[in-house]
């Protein structure tokens, strides 16, 4: 079965980490829905992670080809335990007239917060799952978006689950 | 005291307790090699091609089992490397390449013979270093050398930018190495072995089925014990030629797409498949869903998990070091009270044997053209079946697989993954420098020898005595073979037009040229060239083969192992 899976990592901090992996998903033609990657409180560590979709077999090989990569530490599938998962977007969108106060309205709804305000635009942030950002863009009017950004999915294990070198 | 990074680079090849270094200078070696010219430690050999650089490198360590080494400059010198590093990573061979790069301020500006040697090489290297501060120089050796050697091997690339190796420091080359993120599996899982144990025990029809792994793992004895002690029929794929003796009753030969009728049949039919370092790849089970029509458990052991559940669903994995884990099955099955159903195992025997009576092998003797399946033969006769036998790419090199019968791993040396044509001289070399003694037979065609002749000069050089057997038969041999089968017999350009005198190419080499044109001259001519005459001599034996003869049994590309073409069907 075809499942979206968000896979952790943890490798060594060093130049051309990302490439190794980033080469990996394209050389054997893996699917990356997004892929986020920065430093840990221990810098020489980063932290990868990496929303896919594949079925059973193919998540298989892929956790296995990453832990291959020299570099990687540890490698984990998220989505076989319970976890968090997060995603931040900042959408600029046009306010004006009666749209400003809906915009607002429907901003609220999704707790979502308007970091930046001019006479014609809002930007708002907005936090949650990738799905709860696509409801947000869909519950609004796509004449009024401006610009989209989304950071790609983070995630961590709950409770005693934790990823760790 | 304070040394250069150049002065670094050769110590810690010393180290690291190297034999031969192939390589070619250019502008950002420079300082490396003048630190090569100061030491004697190891020798460098001067190949033509950077290619030929890390084949032979990749062929010293197919026949030695150490560590590899080939040194290249930046740009070109790394693009010309490629082909020889992603040969050696298909089939896993621990190499260390070092490359030049431009000077640390000069990258990333499109410098004079700078190319991004790192990336570029990524894909098809185990891992890959670029060295930008000479205090990290002997470390990074240190790290290269074990990651190339160790579980899966494979390539490993440092490259060094020329300031690099003019800068000073220290050298302390540290006595081991620690990686957190790097530590293979060497021990099989115990429950795991305990379940192998038991399925092996219950097999009505049991097959082994052993691959590279066993060659690279230098598990042929264990494998060898396994084998006998279970009186199972065993198989090799073509990188694992060698792992069983091919003399033994018990060996049913090479699989795969030309492997024997034998081997595939019981490969489709058996109800209990033990895989070892071995990758169920799609020349060696053609169609997976047709090879998992019959029901069969399938145990399967590999350094690399990534091998496993790959392409072929398995019951028992275990992930380990071949050898280690052979040992520790033989270990089991010789405490274990209960046999295998000897009627069960008898039966299968006689299937088998019903099957190896079909003689898949056999091809026309008679006739005044040469056979080349019959030079192959011969060869192996000549050589007493103890040569060192490489070969390059296409029918030559299936002949010599299936006609060779080799007793002994790491005689075979061939690119099996990436099917790299123009290997088997450069191959030739790497094994011949470091068996100066042995007979080192190149079995090729005339299309793929011409890949890499210019070789014949280093051969030269360094008087490497190898005997090239070319078999001629004027066509890119495999491709015709494709060609007259799929493609209605139109040979669109697989034709070798214009092809040089090789007796006089080889003679303006400085070598011995002979042409065969004879069946009856082929003995004698083999004879002439492994003779005590001619043993420092290399020589170029160019046969003139039948033009017309294919590779059989042949299993087409997406169709079931099973499902083969014969010799005699045609």
């Amino acid at each position: 079965m075809v499942r979206r899976h968000i896979i952790s990592l943890l490798m060594e901090n060093e130049a051309g980490a990302l490439s190794r992996v980033a080469g990996l998903f394209s050389a054997r033609a893996y699917n990356i829905e997004s892929l986020t990657v920065a430093p840990t409180e221990d810098a020489t560590l980063s932290r990868m992670t990496i929303v896919t979709v594949g079925s059973e077999e193919v998540i298989e090989q892929i956790t296995k080809q990453l832990n291959k990569l020299v570099d990687v530490i540890k490698v984990m599938d998220l989505t076989e335990g319970s976890h968090i998962e997060r995603e931040l977007m900042l959408v600029k969108v046009k306010a004006v007239g009666a749209g400003r106060e809906e915009m607002k309205r429907t901003a609220d709804i999704f707790r979502g917060r308007i970091i930046d305000v001019t006479d014609a635009t809002y930007t708002i942030e907005l936090t949650g799952t990738g799905s709860k950002l696509d409801a947000f863009l869909e519950a609004i009017d796509p004449v009024f978006i401006i610009e989209t950004v989304r950071t790609g999915a983070s995630g961590i294990g709950r409770g005693e689950r934790s990823l760790k070198a | 005291m304070e040394v250069t990074g150049a002065e670094i680079v050769v110590r810690c090849l010393a180290e690291e307790g190297v034999e031969f270094v192939f390589g070619y200078p250019g502008g950002a070696v420079l300082n490396i090699y003048d630190a090569i010219f100061k030491q004697d430690k190891f020798k460098h050999v001067l190949v033509r091609h950077e290619q030929a650089a890390v084949h032979a490198a990749d062929a010293y360590a197919r026949a030695t089992g150490r560590v590899g080494v080939a040194l290249v400059t930046s740009g070109p010198g790394v693009t010309n490397a490629v082909t020889g590093i992603a040969t050696a990573y298909m089939d896993s061979i621990p190499i260390v390449v070092i490359s030049g790069q431009v000077p640390t301020p000069a990258i990333g500006l499109d410098a004079f013979q700078e190319v991004d040697a790192v990336g570029i090489t990524r894909p098809c290297v185990k891992h890959n270093f670029l060295v930008k501060d000479v205090k990290d120089l002997a470390a990074t050796f240190k790290k290269a050398f074990h990651i190339a050697a160790s579980g899966r091997p494979g390539p490993v690339l440092i490259d060094v930018p020329k300031d690099v190796t003019a800068h000073l420091t220290e050298f302390v080359y540290p006595a081991t190495v620690e990686m957190r993120s790097y530590n293979p599996v060497v021990k099989g899982h115990s429950g795991q072995l305990k379940r192998a144990v038991q399925m092996l025990l219950e097999a009505k029809r049991p097959m082994i089925y052993a691959g590279g792994g066993v060659v690279l793992g230098d598990a042929a004895t264990q494998l060898t014990e396994l084998t006998r002690l279970l009186g199972f029929p065993c198989t090799n794929t073509l990188m694992g030629l060698g792992g069983y003796p091919a003399t033994d009753r018990q060996n049913l030969g090479m699989l795969g797409m030309h492997g024997t009728y034998e081997a595939n049949m019981a490969m489709q039919h058996c109800d209990v498949l033990i895989a070892v370092g071995a990758r169920f790849d799609d020349r060696v089970i053609g169609n997976p869903a047709h090879f998992a029509r019959e029901q069969r458990r399938i145990i399967h052991i590999d350094v690399d998990p990534s091998s496993i559940s790959k392409r072929v669903k398995v019951d028992v994995p275990i992930v380990g070091d071949v050898k280690n884990v052979l040992d520790d099955l033989i270990a089991l099955l010789k405490q274990s009270k209960e046999k295998n159903d000897a009627a069960a195992l008898n039966a299968w025997w006689t299937q088998i044997e019903l099957w190896r009576s079909k003689d898949c092998l056999k091809y026309n003797r008679n006739g005044n053209i040469i056979k080349p399946q019959y030079v192959v033969e011969k060869l192996w006769e000549v050589t007493k079946g103890d040569a060192y036998v490489t070969s390059d790419v296409g029918q030559h090199q299936m002949w010599a697989a299936q006609y060779y019968k080799f007793d002994k791993p790491r005689r075979w040396i061939n690119s099996g993954g990436l099917g790299t044509m123009g290997v088997g001289l450069p191959y030739a070399m790497g094994v011949q420098l470091a068996f100066p003694d042995a007979q080192v037979a190149c079995i090729t065609g005339e299309s793929s020898i011409q890949m890499c002749i210019q070789e014949l000069s280093t051969c030269k050089q360094y008087r490497i005595p190898v005997k090239v057997i070319t078999l001629n038969n004027r066509y890119m041999g495999m491709v015709r073979q494709w060609q007259e089968f799929f493609y209605g017999s139109r040979y669109a350009e697989s034709y070798m037009e214009s092809l040089p005198d090789f007796v006089k190419l080889a003679e303006a080499y400085g070598h011995v040229g002979m042409r065969i044109d004879k069946p009856e001259d082929v003995e004698a001519a083999l004879k002439e060239a492994f003779s005590p005459a001619l043993k420092e001599r290399l020589v170029f034996m160019d046969f003139q083969t039948d033009q017309t003869e294919n590779v059989f049994p042949m299993v087409e590309g997406g169709k079931g192992l099973s499902e083969m073409i014969l010799a005699e069907e045609l």
